[in-house]
């Protein structure tokens, strides 16, 4: 009942603050444009066969991203103004507060990469298979969970914005690039394909690619158990953090 | 009601409250009145579960916040100093989920609200997100949604700070008719002093992290040789400006400050 009750909440405030639907659409659907239709013709060329069709579940892996870090990250804003310590004080167990908000957060998350989709689809990318869309859902939401959980253990440590975009130029920028979302990870010189082996997101661009498209690097199985073992691992050290909240 | 013995909070080297014992009974209202920085917030967050102590014992209602962290917390209704409402939900949403979050059965839930919100003056606005509530309005809202579980203790954290004579003495007006009816015993802060010696039974005066007085407001006074509480508060507390050092949480009050300006 009350993570259900903290779950409704963040989906009520996703859909009343149209103004951040809109404005964090905005730069996938610009990587989407730009990389998509310009990218498009050299990778045509390089035998590649269609970007739009490559760089679609980049650009809904990356929309799913940053959105859920955000949603964890908001924490930090919350804990000062906002109704965390409402939550805090509540005879509610903090694990059951960090599992509402995540679940939460993870939702919005997905409803965002869901938008992008249905962009990336108007903009002509081809699912290869009818069952395509459940198996991306199933991995937009482990990225969603696993990200979110990312934010809010992060959130927990951090007292105030200062650290924020260290985190962001840091940490969530290079996850996105460096994942593959934009290149395929074939032929790279060793330290990126290292880099882009141990980066989480790599596992979920490619689940999502090879659910998509039936294109896959690592193969579906190895993307399904690697994200599932990170994302329950992130939310035991998400759950532990934010219990050790003082404020 | 709260009991505190020898409660102590160190930072480090620096003690935030230094050996504070206080006794506040069932159904009293109590200010608890100091400079800024004197270690007010910090003594109510370690009476609500908020903040551990480094040594010291409390009891709330008989219990130890640390061991009994949930029972204790159903006990207590808290106004933050800073806002804690969900501003995009209505005030109505707001009351409810409190109202799950503390297990209060449904049609109590929906008694208590409309009771509530309508003693607040809020029932006509039930249905407006907060966003749109003006300052005085949203603490309404809080100290209303502090009362919905039939907590046995309230602690107000200056809940009337920035707020003008009007809204603050029709707050105090209500905040004492439920004292009255319902026997909740209020732990307050504030830095009105007319507002304490108004609605406070008992006063306690903190510094540096000590209890430098605690009596009636006249007690107060007559132990001092002042006419009012205000002169009796600055003999006790002296006149010098206290410097709060500035952490993470008043670089982001300022930051809210800033936004909230920039969007009116």
């Amino acid at each position: 009942m009350v993570i259900y009750v903290l779950w409704l909440r963040q989906i009520k405030r996703y859909f009343r603050s149209r103004a951040r639907i809109v404005g964090s659409l905005g730069q996938p659907l610009l990587f989407l444009v730009a990389l998509g239709f310009g990218f498009g013709p050299v990778f045509q060329r390089a035998g590649q066969g269609n970007y739009i069709q490559f760089l679609t579940p980049g650009v809904i892996a990356m929309t799913v991203l940053f959105s859920a870090v955000f949603n964890g990250i908001e924490l930090i804003w919350d804990r000062q103004f906002g109704f965390l310590k409402e939550t805090l004080v509540a005879p509610v167990s903090r694990v059951t507060i960090m599992i509402g908000r995540t679940l939460g957060g993870a939702t919005t998350s997905v409803m965002q990469g869901l938008i992008v989709a249905v962009a990336c689809v108007i903009a002509g990318f081809r699912p290869s298979s009818v069952m395509a869309g459940a198996g991306g859902l199933v991995f937009m939401v482990l990225i969603a969970v696993m990200f979110t959980a990312l934010g809010t253990a992060i959130a927990s440590v951090l007292s105030d914005f200062q650290g924020f975009q260290m985190i962001m130029n840091f940490l969530v920028m290079p996850i996105f690039f460096l994942s593959g979302a934009l290149f395929p990870l074939v032929g790279l010189p060793r330290a990126l394909d290292l880099i882009a082996r141990i980066d989480p997101l790599s596992y979920g661009v490619d689940g999502l690619r090879s659910s998509m498209t039936g294109v896959s690097h690592f193969g579906l199985p190895t993307d399904f158990a690697v994200l599932s073992v990170l994302t329950v691992a992130l939310l035991v050290v998400g759950s532990r953090l934010f219990s050790k909240i003082q404020i | 009601m709260i009991h505190i013995a020898n409660l102590v909070k160190k930072y480090g080297e620096v003690s935030a409250v230094n050996d504070i014992s206080l006794e506040v009974q069932a159904g009293e209202i109590f200010a608890f009145l100091g400079p800024n920085g004197a270690g007010k917030t910090t003594t109510i967050k370690m009476l609500t579960t908020l903040l551990k102590p480094t040594s010291g014992s409390i009891l709330i209602d008989g219990l130890d916040p640390l061991t009994r962290s949930s029972d204790v917390r159903r006990r207590f209704g808290i106004v933050f100093q800073d806002p804690s409402l969900d501003q995009e939900l209505t005030a109505y949403e707001n009351m409810d989920l409190h109202g799950v979050l503390y297990s209060v059965p449904r049609m109590a839930r929906h008694q208590r609200t409309e009771y509530l919100l309508k003693l607040f003056e809020l029932w006509d606005r039930k249905d407006d997100p907060v966003k749109h509530y003006s300052g005085g309005m949203k603490r309404r809202l809080e100290i209303a949604r502090g009362f919905l579980h039939t907590p046995k203790i309230l602690f107000l954290d200056e809940p009337t700070l920035g707020l003008d004579p009007q809204t603050r003495n029709q707050l105090w007006t209500q905040v004492k008719a439920l004292n009255a009816q319902e026997g909740v015993t209020v732990f307050l802060t504030t830095h009105y002093m007319e507002e304490a010696e108004r609605v406070a039974q008992r006063i306690g005066i903190i510094d540096h992290g000590t209890i430098v007085a605690q009596g009636t407001a006249a007690e107060l006074k007559q132990q001092t040789g002042t006419d009012s509480l205000e002169q009796a508060f600055l003999e006790l507390t002296g006149t010098s400006i206290r410097s709060e050092t500035a952490t993470g949480a008043d670089a982001m009050r300022a930051m809210a400050a800033m936004w909230q300006r920039g969007r009116r």
